[in-house]
């Protein structure tokens, strides 16, 4: 056996005999909920809520036999799987393996089965069917929808109804040419609907909002780069703003324009442009390196606190409530 | 040293980011926040709301980048619901309805008891079609809305009555991760009826910069990223009396961890150049 496999042996050893000790020792996820009863259209049913340690401790000290705060055991078991799940992902980061392989698969499956579910559920059942067959529609899938017409042009949705039914033509072994007509359809009206909001909000819009003073006098400035409230006054801060913006921009576009070569003015305000846009692309990095920092702490939180009960920054938990951080080795 | 760095496994990197964002998060690390006016702008957008004034919250994010936006979220609807404004949620992403649900159960039912469904507050859950959604329900909601999330019919929903479009709305809020997001709701809402309702939005870091030149005449207020979740959370803190209250102080919590992974990242660029520079140097030198 190789060193490296001996290791990694011994450590998912080490590691799964602590999460069965403290799984056992009852210090380890537990996810409560709680019995709530709805009435609704003359009709009563129970439903679940969410319920912390806590509040199932104080339930049980209140009364040991109730049964309104309980334990979920699938919930439980979902804690575990996310948790499981998290780290075969994470796994990757040593190495390529099956295990992250399978956590990827199966995101990848639940995904496109949600997104359609979904899509079925919420669009093609109430917007479509609900508006060509109201009355099985309630009767059958959706109660709270009219069982009767409310359009007078009810049959116009018959065209999606076919448009729908020529895309899926696409999955049969002959005529796949059929989907390409609604795909053009689509395509079509994406692409006009597209080009007059980008004319509107992306270009005609900004060209608007780069014409500011290049002086600028705030009307709330009390003198020269004071800021405070009072008469009308040389603003330095939104001067000097308003300027490196507008010429940011006129850099910026000249980097862009291909007419002339890149030499003499043009180059040298090229080049500024070039400089602008670099330290765009820093922000940005910036700013998704915070994002993915941020998405990784929250991944964290998750594992040492829902999963694994070390810390408890909310007290959702009765011990941990007096004690911010728990560490129970 | 020169020799170490150069030929360090970059697994050695993965664990001591490991350690730069675990040990602040356990140690629950929490700094000041200095308020940016970009989260100024959209706190008082929220904040000159009066008592019934129609809100709509799309909640266009899912689980993926939910440690990113579910703070300022949270924040959101707690501001939202503190001005007494009728909450209209709705998504552009499929999951959005289970995000919109689970802020309705943290926030709502938890500090607001007394509102009660439907009269001021309302679920119309997701539909598919990504900014067409937008273009057809800022002329008439009812075209894509037939019911609620819940499967209610949209007419027997008490607060629904009066409100054709979202002309009838006083803000709307975008939390967004992405397209179909803020971008959408500045393109096809605000910039087609720019004098009907004001557009703000919290968004991911990944998606701040792109929507900057959108501010301030077509987007008066950004919430970007985890920093400005954090600063949104201090505000609210100091005007609603939330500060020690760590249900409201998610994004506060999670700068700790920035601050030190940020040090580290910047220690690791600059070691990567001296790396690089004394490479270079020493070939030259050969």
């Amino acid at each position: 056996m190789k060193k490296e496999t001996i290791i990694w042996l011994v450590i998912l050893i080490v590691a799964g005999g602590y999460l069965v000790m403290r799984a056992a020792s009852g210090r380890m996820t537990h996810e409560y909920v709680r019995d709530v009863q709805v009435q609704a259209g003359g009709q009563t049913w129970i439903t679940r809520a969410s319920a912390t340690p806590t509040e199932y401790r104080d339930a049980v000290r209140a009364d040991s036999g109730q049964t309104t705060v309980h334990l979920s055991l699938p919930r439980t078991i979902g804690v575990w799987v996310a948790a499981l799940l998290t780290l075969f992902i994470f796994s990757f980061l040593y190495r390529d393996n099956p295990l992250y392989k399978f956590a990827e698969s199966v995101f990848i499956g639940v995904s496109a089965a949600y997104w359609m579910v979904v899509g079925f559920h919420n669009v093609i059942v109430p917007n479509l069917l609900g508006n060509l067959f109201p009355g099985f529609i309630n009767a059958t899938l959706m109660p709270g929808l009219s069982p009767t017409h409310s359009n007078a042009y009810w049959w116009v949705y018959f065209a999606p109804l076919i448009l729908g039914v020529m895309l899926l033509w696409r999955l049969a072994p002959a005529g796949q040419w059929i989907a390409r007509w609604p795909l053009a359809l689509f395509i079509g009206i994406f692409a006009g609907l597209r080009l007059v909001q980008f004319i509107q909000a992306d270009f005609l819009n900004q060209i608007n909002n780069a014409i500011v003073p290049l002086v600028d006098m705030h009307p709330g400035s009390g003198g020269v780069g004071s800021g405070s409230s009072g008469a009308t006054g040389f603003d330095t801060l939104g001067t000097l703003r308003n300027l490196i913006m507008v010429l940011g921009t006129l850099c910026c576009v000249s980097y862009f324009f291909f007419s002339f070569e890149h030499k003499g003015f043009v180059g040298k305000t090229a080049r500024v442009g070039i400089w602008i846009l670099m330290i765009t692309f820093g922000a940005m990095f910036g700013y998704t390196v915070m994002g993915r920092i941020t998405l990784f702490a929250a991944r964290l939180e998750f594992l040492f606190d829902d999963w694994l009960w070390m810390y408890d920054p909310t007290g959702q938990r009765a011990l941990s409530a007096a004690v911010p951080m728990l560490w129970v080795w | 040293m020169y020799e170490l760095l150069k030929n360090l496994d970059r697994r050695w990197i993965f664990l001591m980011m490991l350690l730069a964002v675990l040990i602040p998060l356990l140690l629950q690390w929490t700094f000041p926040e200095k308020i940016s006016p970009l989260t100024r702008n959209t706190f008082a957008e929220i904040e000159r709301l009066q008592p019934g004034d129609k809100v709509l919250l799309s909640f266009d994010y899912d689980p993926s980048s939910e440690g990113e936006l579910s703070p300022m979220a949270t924040s959101f609807v707690y501001h939202a619901a503190k001005r007494g404004a009728k909450l209209y949620f709705m998504a552009l992403w499929p999951v959005g309805p289970q995000m919109v649900e689970e802020k309705i159960r943290q926030v709502i039912r938890t500090e607001f008891p007394d509102l009660k469904y439907g009269e001021d507050y309302v679920n119309l859950g997701y539909k598919s079609g990504y900014e067409g959604v937008i273009k057809v329900i800022v002329t008439d909601i009812r075209q894509l809305y037939t019911t609620d999330s819940h499967g209610n019919n949209i007419d027997s929903i008490p607060m629904m009555r009066g409100v054709r479009s979202l002309q009838d709305m006083d803000l709307i809020v975008s939390v967004s991760a992405g397209y179909a997001g803020a971008k959408e709701w500045v393109m096809y809402a605000k910039s087609a009826y720019p004098d009907k309702f004001n557009v703000i939005a919290g968004c991911t870091g990944v998606q701040a910069p792109p929507l900057l030149p959108y501010i301030p005449r077509q987007l008066p207020g950004l919430v970007a990223a985890i920093k400005g979740a954090a600063e949104y959370e201090s505000l609210l803190g100091d005007q609603y009396g939330l500060k020690g209250n760590p249900r409201y102080e998610e994004g506060l919590r999670r700068m700790g961890p920035q601050l030190v992974a940020h040090l580290l990242m910047i220690a690791l660029i600059i070691a990567g150049n001296v790396v690089y520079f004394i490479g270079r140097r020493k070939e030259q030198a050969r």
